[in-house]
């Protein structure tokens, strides 16, 4: 049994929130390289490149990418023959979104839904907590911003809405967001499982690398089918005309009820910011 | 390719605000006011009631933004546009008392629409997300109101050169309609 002490989570946390908003993956800049390549509009063309000299400025000034540093949203991936000592996971994480958000200069986003108060720490962070074999943890630290979360959507299928339907949703959904979640997105598909279960799935594919393959074939041929389409909409670089509506649908997929088709859509802003790190 | 973009300065006349076409890159320089959706209440409430505005609408431009924290020795934080369609309800008032220019992200009202054209007023998309690059057009900021309400407080802001696009002018254009429509395919 392999001991960590959850100060060392808190440390962990607190620096992955202040990476993940300052620092771009370097896969999404290669999707911007790859986008304004096949971009038509000169307008289009101009906005991929600001974005581009943005996540430069940002890196290089430590200073964060957008304004929404968004909503905590961790990953917790933990080994079941780790003893976790000195105090409580879920709070430990807590401390170190606080510590990061505070250190980190970012911006407060969290408020109560009625009063609208600011909890004034960025904190509760939404915690997903899973155990796997082994003796690691492995934390993702990924801060979704608002406008585009707004933009998401868990729809009920029925069986017989099959393939078709599922493409025609997706689709849909972004044709109705238009310039509102910051395109060019990044579209993280949820389908199958249970409600709750198909959101967390379309989260989760949004960690994949951009511009990986899907490691299912029928998926990744769906994938491509669906950006296809996307990107004849011509809603194009925030929302100003053009080809790049989206830079690519990610799809998690798992089996469902017999008598359902559960879909969710996750519309993830081009700041597309996630971190991680293994202990 | 783009044709060079046009340097506005702010109080802006109904004849600065006619020049203007959707699609324009337009550079803002001087004096702009940031404003998002508890201020928007604020300054609609005060007016609903006839009371004074903590600033002079006339000519002016609003920006819809909620800051990062600056940081030590840094003018002003993050600051990128905030999606404008949670402003609409109250545009349209603004704009009757001078409000010359918004600058946001995303589609407008039907009546925000009317109200620009009825007035004459623009309205501006800056590019959402890229907040470390529009910060450091930023040279001054100060809260003119509103502290309590922390990155929704009212700030004026002295910009250089801050990037914006025109989305809809004082004809009753729209750049999201209209570039969608020419590079959708069917």
């Amino acid at each position: 049994m392999r001991e960590i002490n959850v100060q060392l989570i808190t440390e962990k946390v607190r620096d992955l929130c202040m990476k993940a908003n300052t620092d771009l993956g370097e896969d999404v800049l290669q999707a911007f390289d790859r986008a304004m390549e096949k971009e038509e509009s000169p307008l289009g063309i101009e906005i991929l490149k600001e974005l581009k000299e943005n996540a430069r400025i940002a890196k290089e000034e430590n200073v964060p990418i957008c304004q929404d540093t968004g909503f905590a949203v961790v990953f917790v991936e933990l080994g079941q023959d780790v003893h976790l000592a000195g105090g409580n996971l879920n709070e430990a994480v807590q401390e170190g979104v606080r510590q990061g958000y505070r250190d980190g200069y970012l911006r407060k986003s969290i408020c109560h839904p009625f009063t609208r108060a600011n909890t004034g720490d960025n904190t509760p962070a939404i915690i997903h907590t899973e155990t796997v074999p082994g003796d690691k943890v492995k934390i993702t630290v990924a801060p979704k911003g608002g406008g585009s979360e707004n933009m998401s959507r868990v729809t009920m299928l029925t069986p017989s809405d099959g393939v078709e339907g599922i493409k025609r949703f997706v689709v849909q959904r972004v044709k109705e967001s238009g310039s509102n979640p910051c395109p060019p997105t990044i579209v993280g598909v949820g389908i199958g499982g249970t409600l709750e279960q198909a959101g967390l799935l379309a989260k989760m594919s949004l960690l994949r690398v951009l511009g990986s393959k899907n490691p299912d074939p029928v998926l990744d041929k769906l994938e491509s089918e669906i950006l296809t389409e996307i990107n004849r909409l011509g809603i194009g670089p925030q929302g100003l005309g053009g080809r790049t509506t989206s830079l690519a649908v990610h799809i998690l997929m798992m089996p469902c009820h017999i008598a359902s088709l559960p879909l969710a859509v996750n519309i993830q802003c081009h700041a597309q910011r996630h971190k991680e790190v293994t202990i | 390719m783009m044709s060079e973009p046009i340097r506005i300065k702010p109080p802006l006349s109904d004849q600065d605000v006619e020049r203007l076409k959707t699609g324009d890159r337009v550079l803002i320089n001087g004096i702009i006011y940031t404003g998002r959706d508890a201020a928007h209440k604020r300054l609609f409430d005060l007016l609903k009631e006839g009371k004074a505005l903590p600033f002079d609408l006339k000519g002016q431009i609003i920006y819809y933004v909620g800051p990062t924290p600056a940081k030590p020795g840094q003018v002003f934080g993050s600051a990128g546009p905030t999606t404008s369609y949670r402003m609409d309800a109250y545009s349209p008032s603004l704009i009757e008392k001078g409000l010359k220019g918004m600058i946001g992200k995303g589609m407008r009202s039907d009546a925000v629409k009317a109200a620009m054209k009825k007035y004459k007023a623009v309205y501006f998309a800056a590019t959402g997300g890229a907040g470390a690059l529009l910060a450091k057009r930023v040279k001054k900021a100060e809260i003119v109101a509103y502290e309590d309400l922390g990155p929704e407080a009212i700030r004026r802001l002295e910009v250089d050169d801050l990037p914006v696009i025109v989305v809809n002018d004082v004809r009753g254009n729209d750049l999201y309609i209209e570039g969608e429509k020419k590079y959708r395919r069917e």
